[in-house]
């Protein structure tokens, strides 16, 4: 397709808005890749006031941990390799029929893959390029400093895989519940036109403007003494619901439910109810038309709602620093801890490791979603 | 569809809504007016140390908290009113300070100070946000079409990201001698200190949200832009309009939907702003509401929760909640009525 004589764009015109364009790219992602520079680096490096010796790293290099240009071009091969059969393979790998038969072979399929990569980028590459290196001359010499050390700390001496398989916890728990409840509920929605389905969608429109604090201000004292207050009901066994993270999830999924019911509901409408119709013509009940004729349509719909249900979760702090107690505290309350003791600034890149490490998970997501991240932020918008 | 098929489909949905959002809200309401407070007693109690001759005894009243069979700390609650209300507003000090002609010293209350920073945050924000978006998603519809992608990929990191973490990642670019103070400095050849200027820290807070939301605002606007009609652009080139004109008459009109939806989001977020004041840990400068009310809710030092200042505070918050959502509640119910 040709564009027009009239609507082709002076040359100024074109530059100015190229120009700017890598401008806010350079603004986007120039913090990130900032605290990914320095959270390989010594500290010395790490804070150092010329911008070179924090990418290069020569104080950690002299240190003797650094990678020669040879490491580097493999490095990035795997990685580039990796990344590109990552998104044309493990999509189409769920298999099988039916959602929970199809969530799980892809897990599976992605921790297979996750392992793999971890054998050959962890231990396959050194081992090969140990030798290599010792026989490529000016190649083989390490150029850029880099070091482990401060990931090394973070997860193994303090222990940051506790706060992670909680985080795993709450959004693996918050994902299931929110999706659904919120599947069910967006459906009715979605297929009622009664003023009753209209109240309860504009009450959790304002139920979604509410700020956290009001709700957690209401479950403090009710959580805290909880077992008191159920003991009629439970007896002794009845729990103190402050710290465990499955009144977290519960709180957590709830907080979601406008937001998943809202959006859930507008995919519903995308669906034709001559679909529904026939499925009832046939002799299917609407639970059976639902299970059997919507949700199989339903999928990108659930997957980028969930995809938003998990970015509440794993994003969290409020809820989960007020409501959880240190021993089962999530990723992102944790690292309030690193910078608020920072002293000295070894614990500074510590905390920039531990940064890192939480937005890595991020970063796969956006790249293996960004169709559906796209699909569901503009759901809600372009039907006003 | 029937009612009670209805029920059954929205049933946990409700219940879910009513048990952890519907009650929290009741229960903050009625505590914003109570105070629970441990039963204390005045006990005597003589204290003696070793002296010459006689012990030195001095006799003093301490107020001892009561205890039950259990050892656990007696509490009662009370109905006490406004007075958790009038606690967290200080309408005495912001009297006296007008009185006064210190209009100045009402910024040195927590909650009038979260107030004011709430307000300029979520009002100076807003048109940034939008200007931005709208911006980046022109530039991107502009871009080569192999680009795209990538470049979307890249533009959604910065929303995707945990905003604590966000806000980290841009304090450490600033903080003490971040790489980008440093730039300064050598730009300015002065020395500054970004940390303790609270107009500084203001300034990166709102940065650190345009940053953040834009994406969002952009991501909007660049499937608005997908749906212009072109004949209507091609009718605005023969009457003569300007690239700028076709931007003011035609484009922007046709996105007007989408700037009132971003501008709600955007309000409704912005007034909630959290993570900011711990990214940048600017509790001594700038507080934003929701940050005053979870301080109150934390535990000080003797481990007491000021549940019921909280309330109060929180409750004060849900007015600015009420103000943003009345103009799109009214239009929705007007729809409802029409449609």
């Amino acid at each position: 397709m040709s564009t027009p004589k009239a609507l082709q764009q002076p040359l100024t015109l074109k530059l100015a808005s190229n120009a700017f364009l890598i401008f806010w790219l350079l603004l986007a992602v120039f913090p990130l890749f900032w605290i990914l520079a320095m959270s390989f680096k010594s500290p010395v490096d790490a804070f150092s006031s010329s911008a070179l010796d924090v990418v290069i790293g020569p104080e950690t290099l002299s240190r003797g941990n650094g990678l020669s240009a040879l490491d580097i071009i493999f490095g990035v091969v795997v990685l580039w390799v990796s990344a590109r059969l990552a998104m044309r393979w493990l999509m189409p790998m769920a298999a099988g029929d039916g959602l929970i038969q199809r969530v799980f072979s892809w897990l599976v399929a992605c921790l297979g893959f996750g392992l793999l990569f971890v054998a050959v980028f962890f231990f396959l590459l050194p081992w090969v390029l140990g030798p290599l290196n010792d026989i490529a001359g000016p190649l083989g010499r390490p150029v850029l400093g880099l070091t482990t050390e401060h990931y090394n700390a973070v997860w193994v001496e303090n222990e940051f895989w506790r706060n992670f398989s909680n985080s795993l916890i709450v959004t693996a728990g918050v994902v299931t519940i929110s999706l659904t409840v919120g599947t069910l509920a967006g459906y009715g929605l979605a297929r009622s036109g009664s003023n009753l389905a209209f109240w309860i969608l504009v009450i959790a429109l304002v139920f979604r403007a509410l700020p956290p604090t009001v709700l957690v201000a209401g479950y403090l004292p009710a959580f805290v003494n909880s077992a008191e207050i159920l003991r009629p009901w439970l007896g002794e066994n009845a729990p103190t619901l402050y710290g465990q993270p499955l009144a977290v999830i519960a709180v957590l999924a709830s907080i979601n439910q406008p937001f998943t019911i809202w959006m859930l509901r507008s995919f519903f409408q995308n669906i034709p109810t001559d679909l529904d119709e026939a499925a009832r013509v046939d002799g299917c009940t609407h639970f059976q038309a639902f299970r059997w004729v919507i949700m199989p349509v339903m999928w990108p719909g659930v997957i980028t709602t969930g995809l938003f249900s998990f970015l509440l979760a794993y994003n969290d702090f409020l809820v989960t620093s007020l409501l959880l107690d240190q021993s089962n505290q999530t990723m992102v309350p944790a690292i309030a801890g690193y910078f608020n003791r920072e002293t000295t600034t070894t614990d500074q890149v510590e905390a920039v490791a531990a940064a890192v490490s939480i937005t890595a998970p991020l970063f796969l997501l956006v790249m293996v979603f960004q169709r559906q991240i796209v699909s569901g932020l503009t759901a809600g918008a372009v039907k006003g | 569809m029937k009612f009670r098929t209805f029920a059954m489909f929205v049933g946990p949905s409700i219940f879910l809504m009513v048990l952890f959002i519907a009650a929290p809200l009741v229960s903050v309401f009625l505590q914003s007016f109570q105070i629970t407070q441990p039963v204390v007693e005045m006990q005597e109690v003589e204290t003696c140390t070793a002296g010459f001759l006689t012990q030195t005894c001095t006799t003093e009243t301490k107020t001892v908290p009561k205890l039950d069979e259990f050892g656990n700390i007696v509490t009662t609650t009370e109905w006490v009113g406004l007075l958790s209300y009038q606690r967290v507003l200080q309408l005495d000090a912001v009297g006296a300070a007008i009185s006064s002609g210190n209009w100045g010293d009402i910024l040195n209350i927590d909650f009038w100070k979260a107030l004011r920073f709430t307000l300029t945050f979520t009002l100076i924000t807003l048109p940034f946000v939008i200007g931005m978006g709208l911006a980046i998603a022109m530039v991107v519809n502009n871009a080569t079409k192999s680009m795209k992608g990538p470049v979307i990929f890249v533009s959604l990191l910065p929303f995707i990201i945990t905003p604590v973490i966000g806000a980290l990642s841009i304090r450490w670019l600033f903080y003490g001698d971040g790489i980008v103070t440093v730039w300064l400095e050598a730009l300015f050849d002065t020395n500054l200190s970004v940390a303790a200027n609270g107009w500084a820290v203001e300034f990166l807070m709102m940065f650190y949200r345009v940053w953040h939301v834009a994406p969002f605002a952009f991501v909007i606007f660049y499937a608005g832009l997908q749906t212009v009609n072109q004949d209507t652009l091609e009718s605005a080139i023969i009457d003569g309009a300007s690239r700028f004109d076709r931007l003011r008459y035609v484009i922007v009109p046709h996105l007007m939907p989408l700037i009132v939806f971003i501008t709600l989001i955007h309000l409704m977020d912005a007034y909630r702003a959290f993570e900011e004041v711990v990214g940048f840990s600017s509790q001594a400068q700038r507080i934003t509401l929701q940050w005053l009310t979870y301080d109150l809710l934390q535990p000080d030092d003797a481990g007491n929760r000021a549940i019921s200042r909280a309330s109060a505070s929180a409750m004060l918050t849900m007015i600015g909640i009420v103000i943003i959502l009345m103009p799109p509640l009214r239009r929705t119910w007007r729809d409802h009525k029409g449609g």
